[in-house]
């Protein structure tokens, strides 16, 4: 650590134009961050990576003044500075980009951008000169040929929204831009738009700092690298320093040495316990395919492709309406997710805040939903459990590793990892045969991910059949006994284990439907 | 000898500890109670410091808590019953009027008035699970709709007297008890209403599945909650407790037009000071009931005081206003 430490002494002959000494925060039960100091140089993008629950965000928004920290310093070109509201922080040139947009959507881009501060003409908004104004942002940064500053930003791409939420920042004169994952709903063309931008706005000498979980990013964009741990400091690295496998070992503090656990073997896998054939409703159409017990099923797609909406047809969320679906040789049909739990299908949702946590629920009673919500309406509970079995919330707290001081504690208070663990805890005690995972992994820390994997697996070591959705794809293929792939709202075909990237993306395109001459026609839908 | 005093003292400060972290557990609404009625007590000794005067006070108050119960089933699941002021209203004319002075139909008007709730509490649910009205409408339209029938029904003017038997459960009390002097049948009527709504709240798998609804409708139907049965279940029990707080109310009141106005509010504020979370998620029987006991003592505090009807309108409406904002307040700071 100590050559790190000495680059960056070499560099202090710079000023730092922001500057954190021995930052503290704690929530309740939590020291979020834990005596931290930091330097950004103007004309410098300067990346803060970490697990999840790291204290990269509480950072950031100490930084951007929606936090005030327990102790410790803010310096603001040499000056200490301190902010009791957001906009403070913005008026002296830290502007922060959230992940969720905090756009209007309804109002056009140069209404975005002078939000609270229109020019007026006799106490009217004189949109002629807003507009003005707002397309001179635009062109500082070189994107008024993509915005129209009187387009309405619902009409906008999430990247274009993005770019909008730069210009606002640049409109307040920012000399700090901090931009928290901006490009996870990125697609790959966007982020390359995105990543120019921010070589230009480097070029007038702002200090970027950008939060992200995709290392390769970090790696394109980023000049310095700083690492978090625990609401520590572990190191600020260069980037031309170190390789990707070396940040990840700072990060999680030990080799990473799988990333997945070994596929299942033919003895494995079992009768087929789940079947679909030649099933439509209003969101697919035509889903004919098998899963097994003991077999972990790939989905692949692109975003829109109708994987999740698979996973909703399955589990009675938005259920087929035509077509069959067998389960365990039987026909069924599942109007609500009830009958799908009922006949033991688990369905682990991709949007955690929003499908999956009662944040103001205890944990326990978070756990135990989907065996209650089964049971008889009327029954007695246990609190950990039901009355026959009454040790399900501490074996399941034990065996996930929930780290809390009470089961009784409001999910809320919980770290994300914690919270995803609870989800997860949920659908274990359904006593499920049948998983489906729609991303499990999104946006969580690498050490959590490995072991979401090994648990995936080891679910379906023990007969289970899973059905696992996700975007990204060397999760896919390292995971997968097969590959599904998805593409117009409808199965494009199957791939077998350890299929490449380049054959995935070749049928999430649409251009290829294996045992099926109607090779072109996909295209032409498209 | 010095380690062990040493120890001890160690021990007694854990146990403080302990001792401390219970208290701050307290929900308000305990002290909150505790506080109105000892200033009570100075101001009417004989009211509020006596068994005699402490059983008369319960009487009104429980008719309330039990309204009180219903409403925050739906309230605990993020939805709001307005309708049940007038459900009571509804049980006093209307049943007046079946009774026609006869003491022999009693059993049979209040079995038609709870049929009549279950009816109400089903349209209820059904409109707000199927026809996805925001149950705020709906009990609002349904206030409406019931106030209107009910006068409807009756001719526009009150008719007929309740009979004693009728009356009975909200009026009399059972004499000579021990220690207690005198206990109110209402308060027996809501500790059996408390105690299976405590289980069915607390203990079963429905009312876990209510919270969960309340604090998140789409996780809870991906878990298998069947939303809309829950609901119409929840307001059905909701339109049920309404009544029999509607046949308990008619005991000590009397037969006229305004009767249950502003019911529905004032169960509404006994849920709030009871710590119950407008939007859903947060409830818990005893301390509703508490917060309706709270109520009660206000408006006996202002009424102590001498002040008129609309001042204690005013107040209540202060207090959900002050108590709302407070919870807000504090869960933000809890962030």
């Amino acid at each position: 650590m100590t050559d790190k430490q000495e680059i960056i002494q070499e560099e202090s002959n710079v000023k730092p134009l922001l500057e954190v000494r021995c930052i503290t925060k704690k929530f309740p039960g939590v020291q979020a961050l834990d005596d931290v100091s930091l330097q950004f140089y103007s004309g410098e993008v300067h990346a803060v990576v970490g697990e999840n629950g790291a204290g990269k965000s509480t950072l950031m928004k100490i930084l951007a003044g929606a936090y005030t920290p327990d102790s410790g310093d803010i310096l603001l070109d040499g000056v200490k500075v301190s902010f009791s509201h957001p906009s403070e922080a913005q008026h002296k040139g830290i502007s922060i980009i959230y992940q969720e947009f905090n756009l209007l959507p309804e109002r056009t881009v140069a209404y975005n951008i002078f939000l609270g501060r229109e020019p007026t003409k006799a106490g009217v908004i004189d949109i002629r000169k807003m507009n003005r104004d707002a397309k001179e942002v635009l062109k500082e940064i070189g994107i008024d040929k993509i915005i129209s500053p009187t387009a309405v930003v619902s009409s906008l791409s999430v990247a274009e929204q993005q770019l909008v939420e730069i210009a606002k920042a640049i409109s307040f004169k920012s000399q700090v831009l901090i931009m928290d994952e901006p490009t996870a709903a990125l697609t790959y063309t966007e982020v390359n738009l995105l990543d120019n931008l921010i070589k230009r706005l480097k070029t007038r000498g702002m200090a970027i700092i950008f939060i992200s979980h995709r290392l390769i990013e970090v790696f394109a964009i980023a000049e310095k690298i700083t690492v978090l741990k625990d609401g520590k400091l572990v190191g600020t690295v260069m980037t031309k320093d170190v390789n990707p496998e070396q940040l990840v070992q700072m990060m999680v503090g030990r080799e990473l040495d799988h990333y997945f656990p070994p596929l299942g073997q033919p003895e494995d896998f079992g009768e087929v316990v789940l079947s679909v054939r030649g099933a439509s409703n209003q969101l697919i159409h035509d889903i004919s395919f098998d899963l097994r017990k003991g077999e972990v099923l790939g989905v692949a797609g692109l975003q829109g492709s109708g994987r999740t909406e698979l996973a909703q047809a399955l589990f009675g969320v938005e259920p087929f309406k035509t077509g069959t679906l067998t389960i365990n040789g039987k026909t069924s049909k599942f109007r609500q997710p009830y009958f799908a739990i009922k006949n033991r299908i688990g369905f682990v949702t991709e949007d955690r805040k929003s499908e999956g946590i009662f944040s103001r629920q205890p944990i326990r009673d978070n756990m135990l939903l989907t065996i209650r919500s089964i049971r008889n309406m009327f029954g007695l509970i246990h609190k950990d459990g039901t009355l026959r079995d009454r040790k399900i919330v501490p074996t399941l707290g034990n065996q996930l590793d929930i780290r809390t001081s009470s089961y009784d504690r409001d999910v809320q208070f919980l770290s994300g990892g914690n919270q995803q663990k609870v989800v997860l805890a949920k659908w274990l005690a359904s006593n499920a045969k049948i998983f489906i995972f729609d991303e499990p992994t999104r946006g969580i820390d690498v050490e959590s991910k490995a072991s979401i994997h090994d648990m995936i697996r080891g679910l379906a070591k023990q007969g289970t059949a899973i059905l696992m959705i996700s975007s990204e794809l060397p999760e896919v293929i390292g995971m997968s006994d097969r590959i599904l792939v998805m593409a117009d709202r409808t199965l494009m075909g199957e791939l077998p284990a350890k299929a490449s990237e380049e054959e995935i993306m070749l049928m999430a395109t649409g251009h290829k439907k294996i045992g099926n001459s109607a090779e072109t026609s996909a295209v032409g839908k498209e | 000898m010095t380690t062990t005093t040493a120890s001890s003292a160690k021990e007694i400060n854990q146990i403080l500890g302990k001792i401390w972290n219970g208290v701050r557990r307290i929900p308000p609404v305990f002290p909150i109670f505790l506080l109105i009625f000892i200033i009570l007590g100075f101001l009417n000794p004989k009211g509020y410091q006596t068994m005699n005067g402490i059983m008369t006070f319960f009487r009104p108050a429980a008719p309330l808590a039990v309204l009180a119960i219903g409403e925050m089933l739906v309230l605990a699941m993020g939805g709001f019953d307005l309708s049940i002021g007038a459900i009571v209203t509804m049980v006093v004319l209307a049943s007046s009027k079946l009774l026609a002075n006869d003491p022999e139909k009693a059993l049979p008007a209040i079995l038609i008035m709870i049929g009549i709730g279950i009816l109400i509490g089903l349209i209820n649910g059904l409109v707000v699970s199927f026809l996805k009205v925001p149950s705020f409408i709906t009990t609002l339209g349904m206030m409406l709709l019931v106030r209107g029938a009910t006068l409807y029904y009756i001719g526009g003017a009150p008719q007929g007297y309740l009979t004693d038997n009728w009356r009975q459960f909200g009026r009399n009390y059972i004499q000579d008890v021990p220690f207690f002097v005198k206990i109110p049948y209402a308060l027996i009527v809501l500790l059996v209403l408390g105690l299976i709504f405590y289980i069915l709240f607390h203990r079963t798998n429905y009312g876990k599945q209510v919270l969960a609804i309340g604090d998140n409708m789409r996780a809870a139907q991906l878990s298998g909650v069947r939303v809309k049965l829950i609901r119409v279940v929840t307001h059905i029990l909701c339109s049920v407790l309404a009544v029999l707080g509607g046949i308990l109310v008619g005991g000590y009141g009397g037969v006229n037009v305004t009767i249950g106005e502003g019911m529905e509010m004032q169960a509404i504020a006994a849920c709030v000071i009871g710590g119950v979370l407008l939007g859903g998620g947060k409830g818990n029987v005893i301390n509703v009931a508490f917060g309706a006991f709270t109520l009660q003592a206000i408006v006996n505090l202002l009424n102590q005081l001498g002040l008129p009807k609309p001042y204690t309108d005013v107040i209540q409406g202060s207090i959900i206003i002050f108590v709302v904002a407070y919870s807000a307040l504090s869960s933000q700071r809890k962030r």
